[in-house]
């Protein structure tokens, strides 16, 4: 998974940038151990995590990050009921603004719906077996895009 | 209630419910559905799995902050232990607390320390242990690791037995049994090469038989990405047909008793257990330890810990960090069960409103009240959630009363 | 300037994600830092700052979202400062304090903001300062700063919050101890939350005991109070507002809110000092310093040279 340089500059980046990332589970369903495990994974990359606890809602989601001003937002579903719980966030970024955060889901996802989720602006979705490695990767590089948006940046004339 | 019984004579089935916070209340269904029957008490057979430590530990389904959860629950089986003779009111459950990270000397502990709480609940009400101890239950998870695994059971029996003895006076023999399920562990499985695991719930399988598990759930090859097909739960089911039938394993009780390995390992287990359950006992009791939320930080930091392993390659999973296969196998191409949720929701409020404008609301109003009084008096809630049940209350109204009194628990941070 | 003024002109008409922006910018820009405030500045200050302190386990978060659903319906503007500790070692943070207020996460008149603590001395941060001046600024009327009562931050929580509550809880082994130790001598209310637990009458009298014979913090005109509490079940929230606003009173009579506010400003003009002269400090020691100059100097001189030499590289590049 690269060699001792790549993990060093993702380390420094992670130190520069301060990158603030919001884990939460999305639903009803209880079965927190991968967020838990993520959240602590992120964090000892050096990362400010915001973990909201389980039961969140779309709005919950929503407002936290915009209060926390996050770089990402990683959402956590066990319950089967993805598909629409994404769809309401999705679309609630959109309206509250604040779509330029990148999301990224894990959970118990069927390949199958991978399509559909990205259709809805989700940007990656992570399957059983994935790394916290590559997890931790993809944020630093999501969080990297997400500064990079004029949107962002330009905050009241957007 | 009334419509999935319909046409079936509940006295003559059992029934099980793997539901919490709830129990009371569909087990207060299920008795005036049974009573409509015209089934005698002494027929109504089956289990509530109702056990709320285990929820703020592991499964968070919790309502109620946790001594309430636990009042309810031990009005629950004293209710039953007093009149429904063949139902068993708890699962005293380790399943769910293995699931979410624990190891298995967490899960054996953490299980019992439960089992002890409720034991303890239930004998300050003035109940005579021999009474109620041999209707409780456990259900406990059969991981990967075999030979532990059958010293976990083993080791369980054991400790159980002593602690109905020697702590709690226990006379008959029938108290200190640990009868108990056991169900495959379904996070040992993997998405990758599904097939593997068919192998790894057979081993699963095995371990547990051979630690003497009363009852068992052998779990589908599919289990880790979708509801099971028939064709996955087919080999499920004669995993155990083989096993039972085929290899006599089953024909001797604790065949592994006197293996130097074996007994050696359940000894440590065992001693291992002993020294979280002092921790506990010196907190005052699992109640208290789950309110200070140490068996979740134990749990969150084994599940953790157990995750760097695997990256690290300490710990091999086939698969996934081993024998790693490109190609992925068709098999798991599979899309959701296509459930319209919309639909479902529809039906349901339509369903509600139908029931609210044929029942006697006033009635409801009344058993309501007088259950949110029962609550705070401390009384035994079952009656009185049994007659609000028969008067057509619904199950969200009557925990929404209960909330009002209890109030609801928000877990303390801990990751 | 321009972005700064835009930002705070939306935080004003109510965007919540121009306001998010505007904190994050105190963390991680002091030059922008410092333009914003000195905007904030201009306006009089008039919210009440509240500081909830305790050790970990006391159910701070809990009360605080008890106190906000009370607030609430007295129509404030609440905002809410969570400040989490962060690891020395990985420089990460897990922030979860706000778990135990998300109920009020979509509540248009409620802001929660998770801070780490970023340092490894413990002690306030300066953004977690600053937020309070752009909190006040923006229209929020109580704004309560939540830390964990552990040396320094408890100092530095004098300077800045009008009013201090310690929470404590039953069971925590030697309660006079913790008062010795120091964490008990800055409060304006005590409260003993978790009451409903075994031993708390206990408790009660060994904090009553305390606060009368130790005469703890009694600070001109205002004697230090006790309540008990159980967020859990809500028990004594009411009484635990009133005697809040009976403090803020009092606060407001005797002319303590602008002393306050007079020490937090100078107290944030401390920490950005510090921040910005460690984070050269810091610099100086990555880019290379001269691995000799323990041979050239004797120690002290070592230091002041080093100084001297940031100082000077300040001046000439303006920081």
């Amino acid at each position: 998974m690269g060699g001792t340089s790549d993990i060093l500059e993702l380390a420094r980046d992670i130190r520069n940038m301060r990158i603030k990332v919001l884990v939460a589970k999305l639903g009803l369903d209880g079965h927190d151990r991968g967020a838990k495990v993520v959240a602590r994974a992120l964090k000892d990359a050096g990362m400010e995590v915001i973990y909201t606890g389980i039961r969140q809602t779309p709005e919950q989601v929503v407002e936290t990050a915009i209060q926390e001003d996050v770089d990402v937002i990683g959402v956590s579903i066990l319950s089967g009921a993805h598909i629409p719980l994404m769809k309401r966030l999705m679309n609630l970024l959109k309206e509250k603004r604040v779509d330029y955060i990148p999301v990224f889901l894990g959970g118990s996802i069927p390949i199958p719906d991978i399509e559909a989720l990205h259709k809805m602006g989700v940007d990656k979705v992570f399957l059983p077996g994935t790394s916290l490695k590559e997890v931790i990767k993809y944020t630093v590089e999501a969080a990297k895009r997400k500064r990079g948006y004029r949107e962002w940046r330009d905050l009241g004339n957007y | 209630m009334e419509t999935i019984f319909d046409g079936i004579d509940m006295g003559s089935v059992t029934t099980n419910m793997t539901i919490n916070p709830p129990a009371p209340v569909l087990l207060a269904m299920y008795v005036a559905t049974a009573e409509k029957q015209s089934v005698p008490y002494d027929k109504i057979g089956g289990t509530t799995q109702n056990d709320p430590l285990k929820e703020f530990i592991a499964q968070k389904s919790y309502v109620f902050p946790p001594e309430p959860s636990v009042k309810v629950a031990m009005d629950v089986i004293e209710w039953s232990v007093k009149n429904l003779p063949k139902w068993n009111p708890i699962s005293i459950s380790g399943y769910h607390i293995r699931e979410a990270g624990a190891t298995a000397v967490q899960e054996l502990a953490f299980t019992i320390a439960d089992g002890i709480e409720y034991v303890r609940h239930l004998i300050n009400r003035g109940l005579d242990v021999d009474e109620f101890a041999p209707r409780l239950s456990f259900f406990f998870d059969s991981h990967i690791n075999f030979f532990e695994e059958i010293a976990k059971f083993r080791a369980a029996r054991r400790m159980w037995a002593y602690i109905m003895k020697e702590w709690f006076n226990a006379k008959k023999p029938r108290s200190m049994w640990m009868r108990f399920h056991t169900q495959t562990a379904g996070v040992s499985l993997t998405a990758q090469q599904p097939f593997n695991n068919i192998i790894r719930t057979t081993i699963e399988a095995l371990a547990a038989v051979l630690g003497g598990t009363q009852s068992l759930h052998t779990n589908s090859l599919d289990e880790p990405f979708r509801v099971p097909s028939e064709f996955a739960a087919k080999i499920a089911l004669r995993t155990q047909q083989i096993i039972a039938y085929e290899t006599g394993v089953a024909d001797t009780v604790d065949p592994l008793a006197g293996s130097y390995y074996v007994e050696w390992l359940t000894d440590e287990i065992e001693e291992r257990a002993w020294r979280y359950i002092d921790r506990i006992e010196r907190m005052g009791g699992m109640t208290e330890a789950v309110r200070r939320g140490y068996p979740q930080r134990e749990i969150t930091d084994a599940s953790y810990k157990f995750q760097r392993d695997v990256e690290e390659g300490r710990r091999y999973i086939v698969g996934v960090n081993t024998f790693v296969e490109e190609e992925e196998e068709e098999i798991r191409n599979v899309p959701l069960l296509d459930i319209n949720q919309e639909e479902i929701e529809r039906r349901q409020v339509e369903r509600l409103k139908k029931l609210r404008s044929e029942r006697d609301n006033s009635a409801v109003e009344y058993s309501l009240r007088e259950l949110k009084n029962a609550a705070r008096r401390d009384e035994n809630l079952m009656p009185y959630i049994l007659e609000a049940v028969k008067k057509y209350a619904t199950l969200g109204e009557i925990m929404n009363a209960l909330k009002e009194v209890y109030g609801i628990w928000v877990e303390p941070p801990i990751y | 300037m321009e972005g700064s003024r835009e930002l705070l002109r939306s935080a004003l008409n109510g965007d919540k994600r121009a306001l998010g922006r505007l904190l994050t910018i105190l963390e991680s820009s002091p030059k922008k830092a410092g333009e914003v405030i000195t905007y904030t500045l201009d306006k009089e200050p008039d919210a009440h700052v509240i500081g909830v302190t305790g050790i970990p386990g006391s159910g701070k978060s809990t009360l605080i979202s008890k106190l906000i659903t009370q607030y609430k319906e007295d129509n404030h503007k609440i905002a809410v400062i969570a400040i989490d500790p962060t690891s020395p070692l990985s420089r990460g943070a897990l922030l979860g304090d706000r778990i135990r207020m998300q109920e009020h996460a979509t509540d248009p008149s409620v802001f929660i903001r998770s801070v780490p603590t970023r340092g490894v001395k413990g002690g306030l941060s300066f953004s977690g300062v600053a937020m309070i001046e752009v909190f006040d600024y923006v229209g929020y009327d109580k704004v309560i700063v939540e830390s964990i009562g552990v040396g320094q931050t408890d100092i530095d929580i004098m300077n800045i919050a009008h009013t201090i509550l310690v929470v404590t809880t039953p069971g925590l082994g030697d309660d006079i101890q913790a008062l010795k130790a120091g964490i008990m001598e800055i409060g304006d209310i005590y409260v003993l939350n978790k009451s409903d637990k075994e031993g708390a009458e206990k408790t009660y009298s060994y904090l009553e005991f305390a606060l009368e014979s130790y005469e703890l913090g009694v600070k001109r005109g205002w004697t230090p109070k006790l309540i008990k509490t159980s967020a859990l079940f809500g028990w004594g929230i009411d009484q635990l507002v009133d005697l809040i606003e009976e403090h803020y009173k009092y606060v407001l009579e005797s002319g303590l809110y602008n002393e306050k506010i007079g020490r937090r400003r100078m107290l944030m003009l401390k920490l950005l000092s510090e921040k910005i002269f460690m984070s050269l400090l810091e610099e100086y020691f990555n880019k290379g310093i001269d691995r000799d100059i323990l041979r050239k100097y004797d120690l002290y001189n070592a230091s002041i040279h080093l100084i001297r030499e940031i100082v000077e590289k300040l001046i000439k590049y303006g920081g």
